[in-house]
């Protein structure tokens, strides 16, 4: 099933392809890491995905990969170099968020994803760029620097996870994790014609990650194709103590549930997710991609989810309410960047105003007034409630459907700049994903070909821990899709 | 408790100037200004969702339908004292250092 890796450099290959290459003697960790080193130091300097490479580090943890290969005791992981999003916790590895807030931040510990895919002996290349603290779609907030989307360099890689994206897609990393609060792993993927899954509501481990809005977040991977996704998921996937909100149930071996077969399994197709307006050419990569999944014999049948509408106004009410309060721990004393002067309330308002970038301001300020007394009732508590109906809503779908099909994004890749000075247009960039955060079920962006060079993200989405099914789909459609995604950097 | 009428959109100046002080913010006058025109057009996009009826609608605080998860009470390893305190920005000996919180 795997190809040879004759046709491809070692940094272009997927998981799967290097772990035969691996296991079948025909290249090392230090060879592949070295090569994909050597990619960084080629194209970082236009992609600029990383904000922290770990290079002499990573040579060594491949050398300590082969000794384990060698010993015959590798794992599905084990010498495969991966990027981590800069909001996951790396002992002794800076972890910014890309923000001045925490530019200087060394954690003493490392969050369980980081732990369990080091323990796997994955290799870690280094940290990836975002928007700044995950809030943003375009990676234009990052207080460092913007990342840029390997398929046209004058365009946005989206967000938040942009870097993670752009890394897997310009082959900076075989795989990268990032994390999706509205759309932050999905919406980028597709921007940058790479695989992307946000994972079941806590079926990874939270722990280590920096809080953004804690009944939102959750972690998963950027992958060259679903076989890679269900690959990372099963290393991923399992309760942990320290996340008060992981589920605690069996882990299934995913990549055994990519059986090909998608003959009966009924898609709805929910007419609010295409909209007047939406880019060109995106409905038709998508309405294309439905097309070739009728053609494996599932059943395509056109539905509604009427409180979809609502959904932005939910996320943005939550996600900055939680925002606020968890954001409210950088106070520039036990951590993080301090402002000067002379009174505690005083250092207080300067460490936030100095160390926070314009968004995570208009977030924490919108969460704020939110929480506020007097509004409590009118957007919070409303939007708790709303957030009912939205999950009642998907649930009575998922009764007469296995999976929901729309596109990930309303558009292909913007250039740099296009939507920084309006916030609601940027907003809007995760209109169709931010439904999935709300409802907490999984859902996986795979790329749907190209309009105009550009890549288009097929969306599907499944019911509470529906992940097998879920990947079973994604990946007969992309097998017979068949799309060729690389770009042409 | 904020002055002003939940379906009057339009923060005012001083309304903004609250919200700041409540979320120990610190802005100029002119990011006052930039701010009260950003979240009173962000909020206008919320004025749909009064029209849901969600009477009788219990509310969801998160989706994972975990619960009030404990852990047995058994001293765990946390963090050392130097791994604790090797991001403050003011240490003195073992502890943090703060400004005086009362005059």
């Amino acid at each position: 099933m795997s190809k040879t890796i004759t046709d491809k450099p070692a940094w272009g290959l997927t998981i799967h392809e290097a772990r035969a290459a691996l296991d079948g003697g025909q290249t090392t960790s230090q060879e592949l890491t070295a090569s994909v080193m050597a990619r960084i130091e080629a194209v970082e300097p236009t992609i600029k995905a990383f904000v922290t490479v770990t290079g002499d580090r990573a040579m060594q943890q491949a050398r300590r990969a082969d000794d384990r290969i060698a010993a015959g005791e590798a794992g599905p992981l084990t010498g495969i170099p991966l990027q981590l999003k800069d909001n996951m916790s790396t002992q002794d590895i800076a972890t910014t968020c890309s923000s001045r807030m925490l530019e200087n931040f060394v954690p003493p510990y490392d969050a369980t994803v980081a732990a369990k895919l080091q323990s796997a002996g994955a290799v870690l290349v280094g940290k990836g760029n975002m928007d700044e603290f995950a809030m943003g779609s375009s990676t234009e907030n990052s207080a460092f620097f913007p990342t840029r989307n390997p398929h046209d360099t004058n365009r946005v890689p989206g967000g938040s996870s942009g870097g993670p994206a752009a890394a897997v897609s310009a082959g900076e990393a075989l795989f990268s994790l990032g994390s999706d609060t509205g759309g932050s792993i999905r919406q980028p993927a597709s921007l940058c014609g790479v695989v992307g899954l946000k994972p079941t509501y806590g079926l990874v481990s939270r722990y280590g990650l920096v809080a953004f809005a804690s009944s939102l977040d959750q972690i998963g991977p950027f992958t060259r194709d679903v076989e890679d996704a269900a690959l990372v998921l099963s290393e991923l996937a399992g309760h942990d103590p320290r996340d008060a909100t992981s589920i605690n149930g069996p882990v299934p071996d995913y990549a055994s549930a990519l059986t090909g077969d998608v003959r009966g399994l009924k898609i709805g197709v929910p007419k609010e997710y295409f909209p007047e307006g939406m880019g060109p050419g995106v409905e038709s990569a998508v309405r294309a991609g439905l097309d070739v999944l009728a053609g494996l014999g599932a059943e395509i049948v056109e539905t509604s989810l009427p409180h979809t509408m609502h959904a932005l106004a939910v996320y943005y009410i939550i996600a900055p309410s939680e925002a606020s309060s968890n954001l409210a721990r950088y106070d520039g004393v036990k951590y993080g960047y301090s402002g000067e002067d002379e009174t505690m309330w005083g250092a207080l308002a300067r460490t936030r105003q100095e160390g926070f970038g314009p968004e995570v301001k208009r977030r924490i300020m919108l969460g704020t007034y939110a929480l506020s007394a007097g509004y409590y009732d009118a957007y919070y508590l409303k939007a708790q409630k709303v957030r009912t109906i939205i999950r009642n809503e998907f649930a009575e779908a998922f009764s007469k459907f296995d999976l929901l099909a729309t596109p990930t994004s309303p558009s292909v890749a913007f250039e740099l700049g296009a939507k920084t000075a309006d916030p609601v247009s940027m907003y809007l960039n995760d209109i169709f994903t931010m439904p999935a955060n709300i409802a907490g079920i999984p859902a996986i962006s795979v790329p749907a070909g190209k309009v105009d060079g550009l890549p288009v993200g097929l969306q599907l989405m499944a019911p509470h821990l529906g992940e097998e099914t879920l990947l079973r789909a994604a990946h007969a459609y992309e097998r017979a899709a068949d799309h060729n995604m690389d770009p042409s950097l | 408790m904020l002055n002003s009428d939940p379906n009057l959109m339009d923060l005012s100046t001083h309304e903004v100037e609250q919200i700041a002080e409540l979320a120990k913010v610190g802005m100029t006058p002119e990011e006052i200004e930039v701010m009260r025109g950003q979240m009173s057009d962000i909020l206008d996009r919320f004025k749909a969702l009064s029209e849901v009826d969600t009477e009788g609608v219990e509310t969801t605080a998160h989706p994972s339908g975990v619960v009030s998860v404990l852990r047995d009470d058994v001293p765990e390893q946390g963090l050392t004292r130097s791994e604790a305190l090797s991001n403050a920005p003011r240490t003195q000996g073992e502890f943090v250092r703060v400004r005086a919180v009362l005059d």
